[in-house]
């Protein structure tokens, strides 16, 4: 214990403590609370009853009192455990409550009835999860209609969006022809036009070409990411030119180079455009809102915006819903973590 | 860590297995290609499929934008639409005291501007002074660093929706934020309902879910100071405060210009989070830009598309404007690095 204080409270410089040393321990500890925190809360919460969600003091781990089965009652009894008149505390059956009277009996002996003041029981309570919140949308609220939406936008978004964009990176990192300026310049020019600013002429484009209400207006119109053009061609650049010339020479058709030598040869930044892609297709929201009428077309985003915001918001089911909604997001996150601390990541980012 | 690496390799290899099938099988056909057309054809055709789904779906409707904002009328054909000239751009400016909305003619639109550069100017201003802090304590000599870093970016890849849902969860009657304030003796708050609240509420929510970004950009600037800078300023004696404000600040300003820039850019067209927070609410207190060209263009029973390419092409301007200003201090930096 002592030395693992040691460690901790150790200083790479090896001298003393100094006020700011303070600050920043608190400062990671409170931003780690409160980064993780309502994440957590979150998690915690997805499994409780919504009678539980509106139990006051909340708790983070989802409780349920626990009930039993006693001989000569139909319906299974909340057990708590009862302080007696003489002192001694005992785990009870509740059968039923008149006024502030609880009337109880022993699991064991369920003859004879005992009589309890209200408030000298307590519920037992034991850790249960409400795998309903997660079990009944998925199945009744089309809520697995609209994970598989999500899936289907996100892998089809982010395949296209590496072949077309690495094909255009190619053709601008390693051709001369007339017009490449011109070409980058429109690319570059479109990172100031985000969605929001063309969202009207947009969604008559997307139903001129009869792409409305469908997941391919989602996908198509959010493939040809400036961002990932340039990061690939950025990277390209950093290829020899000798390397394609000696295909060349050995009759390797553009074809061939292209995904015989350069496409490997860009697999980090790929995978970087990869992970990217999948983040920011995965919580697209505004586009997919305006595009989709469908509810059966909805994503998950637009699907839990919508349950959401009914007048009657049932908060356990959609607290399940964002957790599943999490879930991808959160195995990027762990993969990065992974791939920061195994410091592969690291080699080239200094 | 070679086990690891040869079963990455391996799920490497099974991903690839289909892909190469496919690309050999193309391979045929793009050989001809490339003997009809040459070496130059064939970079069309790299080009071709990108700049194909480019020119619809940005291209086109960045045109079809002005186009829009000088028509009138619900329909969404242009076709259908009746030319106006400036008569959009008109209604929109069209105000008596622009300092007050409801002297304008579209109050909505003045109100939406006005909530946008309150918004703007608070919420950058507290997303550069969170980021810069948090950037200047990662920098120092911690244990587990990695693991810190991480921690701040965690909410960056939450979606916007999920970012809305926690909050509103947590900051509603009965929610975290009331007990938590009930246990230490305070008054409960009905947070989303309050018109101060609410927008601070969008303010803190927003900065929460975007500042690990703009951390890692500032944590790069930091580690990109050479050392011996401060060595030197060490065997001199000056104090830290000093060293601050005569090396690292001066150092970072690239990084802090981009970081406020970006951020800059962000804040105005902010939608997502706040929408699924707030609604807009209470009132229009959260109405911010981008939320009212949606509805003006879509969710509204009146809706008047004209109006809401007009309001758009307004807001993009403005964007325009922080890009370049952005593109220029990129080229500086490019050629900054360059002389070092």
């Amino acid at each position: 214990m002592n030395r693992a204080l040691a460690f901790l409270t150790r200083r790479r410089g090896g001298a003393g403590w100094h006020w700011t040393d303070i600050v920043a321990w608190v400062w990671l500890i409170a931003g780690t609370v409160l980064m993780f925190g309502p994440a957590v809360w979150l998690v915690g919460s997805s499994f409780k009853t919504p009678a539980q969600l509106a139990e006051f003091p909340p708790t983070i781990l989802p409780y349920v009192n626990q009930q039993t089965a006693v001989e000569g009652h139909d319906k299974p009894l909340t057990l708590y455990t009862a302080t007696l008149p003489d002192g001694t505390r005992k785990v009870l059956a509740e059968i039923r409550r008149v006024g502030i009277v609880s009337q109880m009996v022993d699991p064991e002996n369920p003859g004879e009835i005992v009589r309890v003041n209200i408030a000298d029981r307590k519920p037992v309570r034991e850790i249960g999860f409400a795998l309903n919140n997660y079990v009944e949308p998925l199945e009744k609220n089309d809520f697995l209609l609209y994970l598989r939406n999500s899936v289907f936008v996100t892998v089809m978004a982010t395949l296209i969006t590496l072949l077309t964009n690495s094909m255009a990176a190619f053709a601008l990192s390693k051709y001369q022809f007339r017009g490449r300026e011109v070409v980058m310049l429109l690319i570059v020019g479109t990172l100031m036009v985000p969605l929001s600013v063309v969202l009207v002429p947009l969604y008559s484009v997307v139903n001129a070409v009869g792409l409305f209400d469908s997941l391919w207006g989602v996908i198509l119109p959010t493939v040809a990411t400036p961002t990932g053009v340039f990061l690939l061609r950025q990277y390209m650049l950093t290829i020899p030119d000798e390397l394609l010339e000696a295909a060349r020479m050995d009759h390797a058709s553009e074809w061939q180079i292209y995904w015989r030598i350069i496409l490997p040869l860009t697999a980090p930044a790929l995978a970087v455009l990869a992970i990217f892609s999948v983040v920011w297709r995965w919580n697209d929201f505004l586009w997919p809102l305006v595009v989709l009428s469908r509810k059966e077309l909805y994503t998950l985003q637009v699907g839990l915006n919508t349950y959401a915001g009914e007048l009657n918001v049932q908060w356990h089911f959609i607290l399940a819903m964002t957790v599943v909604t999490m879930i991808p997001v959160v195995l990027v996150f762990v993969f990065l973590l992974w791939f920061i601390t195994t410091g592969i990541a690291g080699s080239g980012l200094k | 860590m070679t086990a690891l690496a040869t079963t990455r390799q391996r799920i490497g290899a099974v991903i690839a297995a289909p892909v190469k099938l496919l690309a050999s099988l193309a391979n045929a056909p793009l050989s001809y290609l490339q003997r009809k057309t040459g070496t130059s054809g064939m970079a069309a055709f790299f080009l071709f499929p990108n700049m194909a789904i480019f020119g619809v779906f940005v291209l086109v409707p960045l045109v079809m934008n002005f186009l829009y904002s000088a028509t009138s009328g619900s329909a969404f054909f242009l076709a259908d639409r009746t030319y106006v000239g400036a008569e959009q751009y008109r209604r929109l400016l069209d105000c008596v005291n622009y300092l007050d909305p409801s002297t304008c003619r579209e109050d909505l639109f003045w109100k939406a501007v006005r909530n946008t550069g309150l918004f703007v100017v608070l919420q950058v201003t507290m997303m550069t002074f969170v980021s810069m802090v948090t950037a200047l304590i990662l920098n120092r000599e911690i244990v587990a660093r990695g693991f810190w870093r991480a921690v701040f970016f965690f909410p960056v890849l939450l979606s916007p929706v999920v970012v809305g849902l926690i909050w509103r969860w947590i900051l509603q009657r009965e929610g975290l934020l009331n007990y938590v304030i009930y246990q230490f003796g305070g008054v409960p708050h009905e947070w989303l309902t309050d018109r101060f609240w609410a927008f601070s509420a969008a303010i803190g929510v927003s900065v929460w879910a975007h500042m690990g970004f703009y951390t890692l950009i500032l944590l790069a600037g930091l580690q990109a100071i050479p050392r011996d800078l401060y060595e030197a300023a060490e065997m001199d004696g000056t104090k830290p405060s000093r060293v601050f404000w005569r090396i690292t600040l001066p150092m970072l300003m690239p990084n802090l210009l981009v970081v406020i820039v970006l951020s800059l850019i962000r804040a105005v067209q902010i939608f997502d989070e706040v929408y699924v927070l707030t609604g807009g609410g209470p009132g229009t207190s959260t109405l911010y830009l981008t939320q009212y060209v949606y509805e003006v263009g879509f969710a509204s029973l009146l809706r008047n598309p004209g109006l809401a390419a007009a309001a758009s092409i307004l807001m993009g301007l403005v964007l325009v404007v922080l890009t370049l200003v952005q593109l220029q201090l990129g080229r500086r930096n490019e050629a900054k690095g360059a002389r070092e």
